[in-house]
C-alpha cells in the first residue's frame, strides 16, 4: 500500500535517523512511502498550551494534506494521540469535523502500524544489546500502545529486553512544560533515568523522539553511559 | 502570573531539591501501588466496576435536586437539623452559631477536607474555640501548624523521628519514636478530650438520598467516637457527595478502599441517619447535617468538566500523579492537590489565579486511568488551559504561536528556520547556561540534542 | 427564599444543560436498572455456600488480624468467652442484654457495665471489653455489620479496648450486597440511627506507613460464632 508518512516537526530537525529508519523498513516490506513536503507539524504546542484557535491553522493544513491518504503512519506517540485522538476534538463542530474523524481512522502510530494493520512482527533485525523500554505517555494512554513496541523488540535476534519498574512513569517532558516547569520536569527525568539505569540496561528505546531527547538530556548532563534509541532504528538494524 | 503562581514554582524548587522528602513520598506510594494492585486483581472486573460507579455518580448528579430533597427531609423525620450554606462564610457561620447555642467549651473534629476548604477550624478558634484534631495524621499536622500533606495521608511527608520531637515539645510524652508507642501517645492524650467533649464535628464520604444517612469511612475509629460521645453532632459535606441508595455503598465502599490505600475494605464505614433515637442509649441529642455550595454548582454548570463532581476524594490521583509525587501536597498551596485539585481548584477558587496548576501538568494520564469514577482528569487540565487561555490570551504566547505557524506551514522557511539553527549552534555554546541562554531553562539542567547538519527532510529530498 | 431554594434552583440551572454518560457520547439520562446492581458480578468473588463463607470469612479475619472462632454450643461459646478473660487478664466487662449476651457474658463472673439506658461513659471506658452482638458477619471483606438498636448503642463497641462479637451463624452472608438488603428487610424503614460495618481492629497508618492497631478503636476484635 502507499503509507504516507508523517514525521514531526522535532524528529525532522533533531532526530532523521528515526525517520529514515522507518522508511526503510516500510519499504523493506514492499509499500510504497510518502512523505508530503507541506507536513511539518500536528499542532500539538499550541493545543497543549490551550490555544486552540491558534492551532487550528497548522492542525487544518495538516488535515488537507492527509486527506486523500490510504494510510497515515505517524513516527511519534504524542503527535499521532494529536491526530488520532485530539483533532476530532479540536475541529468539534467546524467544518473540518467530519474529516479529522475520517483521517484520525485511518492513522496509526508506527509500531501500532507495523503489528495490528500490517500484522508484521519480525522484521529480520538484529541488535544485539541490553534494552529497556520506555512507555510515551501519549502513546500508552491516549492510543493503548503498550504490547506492540515490545512483540517488535522480542523479535530483533539478539536483543535482550528488560522492563524497568518505572516504564509507565512519564518522563517530564509533556511538550512546553519542560521550560514551563523545568525544576518538575528535572526531577521526574531523573527518576526515570534512575529506574533505567538500575536495568543495567545499554539502550533506552521508545517510540516517542521528545521522552528520548528530555532522557538522553539529563543522561548526558549526567555523564551517563546509558544511550538513547529510537524503536524505528533499533528494528531497522541488520 | 497570579502570586500564587509564583509561590507554585519557588515551592516547586524547592521541593524538588529535598531529595529526602521525595524519597519518602516515594517510598511510601510505591507500597501503595503494590496494595493497591493487588486489591484491584482481587476485583472479578475492576474494570466495569468503574463504569458503574462512574455511572451511579452521573445518574445521582442528573437527579441532583431529588436526592437532595429526599436525603434532607428523611434526615429531618428522624429529628436532625439540616441547614444548607451557599458560601464557606455562611458555613463556617451556621457551625459556629450551633456551638455557641449549645454552650460547647470543648470540640474535636474527625478527618474531612470540607472543612479545611471551608476554613472552619480558623472560624472556630477566632471566636474563642479549641478545636481538636483526632485523627492521627490531621493531629499531628494540627500540632505542626502545617495544612494536610495529603488528602487521605495528611502526615505523608514526615518521619517518626520529627514526629518524636513533636509530641515532645507540644505533649511532654514521647517515650520513643516506635510509631506504636507514638500512636499510643495519641490515643492516651485525645482520650482524655473525647470524655470530656461536648461537640463532635465530622465529615462525610457519601450522603444516601434513599434512607437520609451520611456515610463516614475511616480506619481509626476516631470518627465513631466523635459521634457517639458527644452531646452534639455536626457533619458538614459538599451537596456532590450525593448516592442515590444505600445498596450503591456496596460498590463505593471496596473501590474507595482499594483506590484509597489498597485495602479491601475501610475499617469502619459508618451510616448515621439522626442523633439518639427512642430506645437507643446514647449518641448525641442532637445532629446537624450542614450541606455546601461554595461554587460547586459551577462546576455542575459545566457540562464537559460536571464529572469531576463524582470524585469520591480516594487520593488515588494524587498518589500516581509524577508531579505530585516530586514537588509533594503543600506546594499546591491549596485544600486540594494533585490531579482533582488542580481541575477543580480554578472553579473554587477562581480560573486565571489558579490556572497554573493545570499548566503544571505533562498531561501523561496515568490519574485517569486510576480513577476509580473515571473523571476525565487529564483531559480537564486541558480543558482549563483553554478555558484559561480563551478568556485571558497571553499576547506573547499567541505571538509565538502565530509565528509557529507561518514557519511550519511554509517548507521553504521551514528549511530556512532549521539551517539557521544548524549555523547558530556554536554560536549558543557560548552563551549556554547564562541568563542570555534562550533556552536556559532547559540547558540549566539538561543537554540540548546536536542539531545534524541533514535533516529528514533534506534526506528524503536528495533520495529523489 | 431560603437557602435550600436557592442552592437548589441553582442545581436546576445547571441541570438544564446535560452531560454525556461517562465513556460514551450519550446524554440520554434513564439507564435500565441501577448501574450498581450488577455488584456482585465484580465484587471478589464470595462463593455460592455456607462452607465457602466460613472459609472466606475466616481467611479475610486472619489477614485482618481478627480472632475467629467457630463454636458448636452456647456452652463452647462460654468457655471461649472465658478462655479469653485468662488470657487478657479482663478485669471488668461491658456489654448490653441480648439473647446471646444474657446468655452468656453472666458466665464471666466480672463485674458488667449494662449500656441499655443511661450508662457513666467513665464507667464504660474503665472496662477492658465490650461484648456485642451484631447484624451479621459478611464473608466477602470480612466484615461485622451492626447497628446502635442491637450493639448496645455507639460507644460500646469502639470504646473498650477489646470489642467481643457473639455471633450466630445463621448471620453469616457472603457479600455486601446481601447484607444491605438484609438492613431492608429486617428494619424497613424504621432504620437505627448508626449502622457500622466493622473490618478488623482499629488501625492507622499515618506514621511512615507503618500499620499499628488500636489507634482510638479497639486493639483487639474478637468474633465468636455459634
Amino acid at each position: 500500500m502507499t503509507v504516507t508518512l508523517f514525521i514531526p516537526c522535532f524528529v525532522d530537525a533533531l532526530f532523521p535517523r528515526a525517520g529514515i529508519s522507518m522508511v526503510q523498513i516500510l519499504e523493506r516490506l514492499g509499500h510504497q512511502v510518502v512523505c508530503p513536503k507541506t507536513l511539518a507539524c500536528c499542532g500539538q504546542p499550541a493545543f497543549n498550551s490551550g490555544y486552540w484557535d491558534e492551532a487550528r491553522p497548522i492542525a487544518s493544513r495538516t488535515l488537507e494534506t492527509l486527506k486523500d491518504a490510504e494510510a497515515v503512519v505517524i513516527g511519534s506517540g504524542s503527535c499521532g494521540a494529536m491526530v488520532k485522538k485530539f483533532y476530532p476534538e479540536l475541529f468539534d463542530g467546524t467544518k473540518h469535523a467530519k474529516l479529522a474523524g475520517e483521517v484520525a481512522a485511518r492513522t496509526w502510530e508506527f509500531s501500532d502500524f507495523l503489528v495490528n494493520k500490517l500484522e508484521v512482527t519480525d522484521l529480520n533485525a538484529r541488535f544485539p544489546a541490553r534494552v529497556t523500554f520506555h512507555d510515551g505517555c501519549h502513546g500508552l494512554r491516549e492510543l493503548g500502545i503498550k504490547t506492540a513496541p515490545r512483540t517488535l523488540l522480542a523479535g530483533v535476534r539478539d536483543l535482550v529486553l528488560v522492563e524497568m519498574a518505572e516504564a509507565e512513569t512519564c518522563c517530564g517532558f509533556g511538550g512546553t512544560f519542560a521550560t514551563k516547569f523545568p525544576m518538575i520536569s528535572t526531577a521526574m527525568a531523573e527518576v526515570k533515568c534512575a529506574s533505567a539505569i538500575e536495568t543495567g540496561a545499554d539502550y533506552i528505546v521508545s517510540n516517542d523522539s521528545s521522552c528520548l531527547m528530555q532522557i538522553q538530556g539529563l543522561v548526558s548532563r549526567q555523564g551517563g553511559k546509558i544511550k538513547t534509541l529510537h524503536l524505528a532504528e533499533v528494528l531497522a538494524q541488520q | 502570573m497570579s502570586s500564587y503562581a509564583t509561590k507554585f514554582s519557588r515551592d516547586a524548587r524547592r521541593a524538588t531539591r529535598d531529595r529526602r522528602l521525595r524519597e519518602t513520598i516515594s517510598t511510601a506510594l510505591h507500597n501503595y501501588e503494590i496494595a493497591r494492585d493487588e486489591r484491584q486483581t482481587a476485583f472479578q472486573d475492576w474494570q466495569t466496576a468503574r463504569q458503574a460507579a462512574a455511572e451511579t455518580k452521573w445518574e445521582a448528579l442528573n437527579l441532583l435536586p431529588q436526592h437532595l430533597a429526599s436525603f434532607a427531609d428523611k434526615l429531618a423525620v428522624r429529628g436532625t437539623k439540616v441547614h444548607w450554606a451557599s458560601t464557606a462564610k455562611q458555613a463556617c457561620e451556621i457551625i459556629v452559631g450551633i456551638v455557641q447555642i449549645r454552650g460547647a467549651r470543648s470540640i474535636v473534629k474527625s478527618k474531612t477536607m470540607t472543612a479545611e476548604e471551608i476554613h472552619l477550624n480558623e472560624a472556630l478558634e477566632k471566636v474563642g474555640y479549641e478545636v481538636v484534631e483526632t485523627d492521627l495524621g490531621e493531629f499531628i499536622v494540627q500540632l505542626r501548624h502545617e495544612a494536610p500533606f495529603h488528602i487521605v495521608f495528611p502526615s505523608m511527608h514526615l518521619k517518626r523521628g520529627e514526629i518524636k520531637e513533636l509530641f515532645q515539645s507540644a505533649l511532654g510524652d514521647a517515650p520513643s519514636d516506635n510509631p506504636e508507642e507514638l500512636t499510643m501517645v495519641a490515643r492516651r492524650a485525645l482520650r482524655k478530650k473525647y470524655l470530656a467533649v461536648d461537640v463532635g464535628i465530622t465529615g462525610a464520604n457519601f450522603a444516601i438520598a434513599e434512607t437520609g444517612m451520611v456515610s463516614i469511612t475511616e480506619n481509626e475509629g476516631n470518627a465513631r467516637l466523635t459521634a457517639a460521645l458527644p452531646k452534639t453532632m455536626i457533619t458538614l459535606l459538599g451537596i456532590e457527595k450525593i448516592l442515590p441508595r444505600m445498596s450503591d455503598l456496596a460498590l463505593f465502599l471496596p473501590m474507595l478502599a482499594t483506590s484509597g490505600a489498597g485495602q479491601p475494605m475501610t475499617g469502619y464505614n459508618t451510616l448515621y441517619g439522626g442523633p439518639r433515637q427512642f430506645g437507643e442509649c446514647d449518641g448525641p441529642e442532637e445532629f446537624h447535617v450542614v450541606l455546601l455550595d461554595n461554587r460547586r454548582t459551577e462546576l455542575l454548570a459545566d457540562p464537559q468538566q460536571r464529572d469531576a463532581l463524582h470524585c469520591i476524594r480516594c487520593g488515588a490521583c494524587l498518589n500516581v500523579c509524577p508531579i505530585f509525587r516530586n514537588v509533594g501536597g503543600h506546594t499546591y498551596n491549596t485544600t486540594y492537590s494533585g490531579p482533582i485539585g488542580s481541575v477543580i481548584t480554578p472553579h473554587f477558587r477562581g480560573l486565571q489565579e489558579w490556572k497554573h496548576l493545570s499548566a503544571a501538568s505533562t498531561l501523561c494520564g496515568a490519574c485517569s486511568e486510576v480513577c476509580p469514577v473515571k473523571i476525565d482528569l487529564h483531559h480537564h487540565l486541558l480543558h482549563n488551559r483553554r478555558n484559561a487561555a480563551k478568556k485571558k490570551p497571553s499576547g506573547r504566547e499567541q505571538f509565538f504561536y502565530d509565528l509557529w505557524t507561518s514557519l511550519v506551514n511554509h517548507p521553504f522557511v521551514w528549511w530556512l528556520g532549521k539551517k539557521t539553527g544548524w549555523l547558530f549552534q556554536p554560536l549558543h555554546k557560548i552563551v549556554r547556561g547564562s541568563p542570555l541562554d534562550p533556552v536556559r531553562a532547559w540547558t540549566k539542567t539538561r543537554d540540548l540534542p546536536p542539531i545534524p547538519r541533514q535533516s529528514f527532510k533534506d534526506w528524503w529530498r536528495k533520495r529523489r | 427564599m431560603s437557602e435550600r431554594d436557592n442552592i437548589l434552583g441553582r442545581v436546576r440551572e445547571a441541570l438544564k444543560t446535560k452531560a454525556p454518560r461517562p465513556g460514551t457520547h450519550d446524554e440520554d439520562n434513564p439507564l435500565p436498572e441501577p448501574p450498581a446492581s450488577g455488584a456482585r458480578q465484580w465484587l471478589p468473588h464470595a462463593g455460592n455456600q455456607f462452607k465457602d463463607w466460613v472459609e472466606l470469612f475466616r481467611k479475610n479475619a486472619a489477614d485482618l488480624k481478627v480472632d475467629f472462632v467457630m463454636v458448636t454450643s452456647s456452652d463452647e461459646m462460654r468457655q471461649a468467652l472465658i478462655g479469653l478473660r485468662d488470657t487478657e487478664g479482663w478485669k471488668s466487662a461491658a456489654c448490653h442484654s441480648g439473647l446471646l449476651p444474657d446468655a452468656i457474658c453472666p458466665a464471666l463472673g466480672l463485674l458488667m457495665v449494662h449500656t441499655d439506658k443511661h450508662y457513666d461513659v467513665n464507667a464504660l471506658e474503665a472496662c477492658d471489653v465490650g461484648i456485642t452482638e451484631c447484624d451479621a458477619l459478611i464473608a466477602q471483606t470480612g466484615t461485622v455489620m451492626l447497628s446502635s438498636r442491637r450493639a448496645g448503642g455507639r460507644a460500646l463497641s469502639v470504646l473498650p479496648p477489646h470489642h467481643v462479637v457473639l455471633a450466630r451463624r445463621d448471620q453469616l452472608v457472603p457479600d455486601l450486597p446481601t447484607a444491605f438488603d438484609l438492613l431492608k428487610t429486617e428494619y424497613g424503614e424504621n432504620l437505627p440511627s448508626m449502622i457500622s460495618f466493622i473490618t478488623g481492629p482499629s488501625r492507622t497508618g499515618d506514621i511512615e506507613r507503618i500499620l499499628v492497631l488500636g489507634a482510638h478503636g479497639p486493639k483487639k476484635l474478637t468474633v465468636l460464632c455459634v
